[in-house]
């Protein structure tokens, strides 16, 4: 590579991030010159070779779940002033209090089946959604805005729909973590009762509809298509259970 | 302090770049086991920082605290003898052809040899760039490095894999420039 721009602007070509004008400037200097050509041309090749080798590597499922478990269990920090002789009394008496706290708060999740955990979970994001602001993080009644919006920001492309005529209008989507994953939640609306859809992706057969009550709440779970959707309302059961049949149909 | 209503919210904005902090943290340290570690450390010092974070790109300022930690990391476990500083003037020998690429794209252990071969600071480049799709405005937040100096270590680091997976036999050679 004898060319002497083919040091850095041409890497800044490749990841298009030159201004216009560099751009331009290095595709003139590009009709004339082989050895960028050249070094272009095995730039490419290496990206590909990277995207072909699936370099990434995600987090395993079990440490996902360690660290929210981690995350949850920690407390609002407590600042000591610095060498304070009582600081590791209080120390102390901090972890015990918390160790207490986790003691007191778990064992509600504890022991209770895989379904039992997920629907406290699914009621938990359900109620958090309902906090102001929380509940959409994209606006729209059109399918064809909400699931776009989707594309990039989750590892999987959840099936939207507006059932607007069947009487559950689409108020739009957002993020979710439900067991420590990134989910797809979709909001629905049935007579003044707002209704969360979750879903994310399953490796499970498809399987029949299940569902139970948490808190007060309706949540009804089924698998399709190698998608695992939940929805979770304070609406009637039966209403919900309508909304499980559009998605399937 | 982190109320309820931010710890809702660290979980909804920041645990969905846990795979982009395990990723990172990986490459950077090579091993699964201790990218485990130190992610979750990452992970926690960001939860306890988080009352401090006012918006803005949750995934660069996440990443910011994780290669920091693994910094730190290698730093205290002595595996920095080939963190060697970059010789601005490092003569590479003449680029692999496309072929020769193709070839070792067959091979994902060849490339993961190659790119465990450079210096952490060059890996951390190619991950966040190729592998985390950052821009460069991204990678100089992440790293703390004037984004002109993205460019040109982005350009060396690339060069030096591609040496390394032309000849994989290169590799302690090009350690000692």
């Amino acid at each position: 590579m004898s060319c002497n721009r083919a040091v850095s602007v041409l890497h800044g070509y490749f990841d298009r991030e030159l201004d216009a004008l560099g751009a331009a400037e290095f595709e003139r200097h590009l009709e004339r010159c082989f050895d960028c050509v050249g070094a272009l041309e095995a730039l490419e090749s290496l990206r590909s070779s990277i995207n072909i080798a699936e370099l990434y590597e995600k987090a395993p499922a079990r440490f996902r779940k360690k660290v929210l478990a981690r995350v949850r269990s920690e407390r609002p920090a407590v600042i000591f002033p610095a060498r304070a002789p009582w600081r590791w009394l209080a120390l102390a008496a901090v972890f015990l209090l918390l160790a207490y706290a986790g003691w007191r708060v778990i064992p509600v999740k504890r022991g209770g089946s895989y379904e039992t955990v997920l629907a406290a979970e699914i009621v938990d994001a359900h109620l958090r959604s309902l906090q102001p602001g929380h509940l959409t993080d994209v606006v729209s009644t059109d399918q064809h805005t909400v699931k776009p919006w989707f594309d990039g920001k989750l590892d999987f492309s959840p099936p939207v729909h507006d059932f607007t005529d069947q009487g559950f209008p689409l108020q739009g989507g957002r993020i979710d973590v439900v067991h420590g994953r990134s989910v797809a939640a979709l909001v629905y609306v049935r007579r003044k009762h707002f209704v969360n859809v979750f879903v994310w992706p399953t490796e499970e057969k498809d399987a029949a509809p299940r569902s139970g009550s948490q808190q007060g709440y309706q949540w009804v779970a089924w698998r399709k298509g190698g998608m695992e959707f939940c929805g979770v309302s304070d609406a009637a059961p039966s209403a919900l259970e309508e909304l499980q049949r559009l998605f399937t149909e | 302090m982190l109320n309820s209503q931010d710890q809702v919210r660290f979980e909804t904005v920041v645990l969905p770049h846990l795979d982009a902090a395990f990723n990172l943290a990986r490459w950077i340290l090579r091993s699964g086991a201790d990218a485990e570690d130190a992610s979750q450390e990452a992970l926690l010092r960001a939860y306890r920082f988080f009352d401090g974070f006012h918006g803005g790109d949750v995934r660069a300022w996440l990443l910011q605290i994780v290669r920091n930690t693994c910094f730190t990391w290698l730093e205290k476990n002595r595996r920095m003898n080939d963190m060697t500083e970059f010789d601005e003037e490092l003569h590479v020998p003449p680029g692999p052809t496309p072929e020769s690429l193709a070839i070792a794209a067959d091979s994902r252990g060849r490339l993961t040899h190659a790119l465990e071969s450079l210096p952490p600071r060059y890996r951390e480049v190619i991950v966040l760039r190729e592998l985390e799709g950052c821009s460069y405005k991204e990678i100089s937040t992440i790293t703390s490095i004037p984004i002109g100096t993205v460019m040109s270590r982005v350009s060396r680091a690339r060069r030096q894999l591609q040496v390394a997976l032309a000849d994989p036999a290169n590799n302690e050679a090009i350690h000692e420039l």
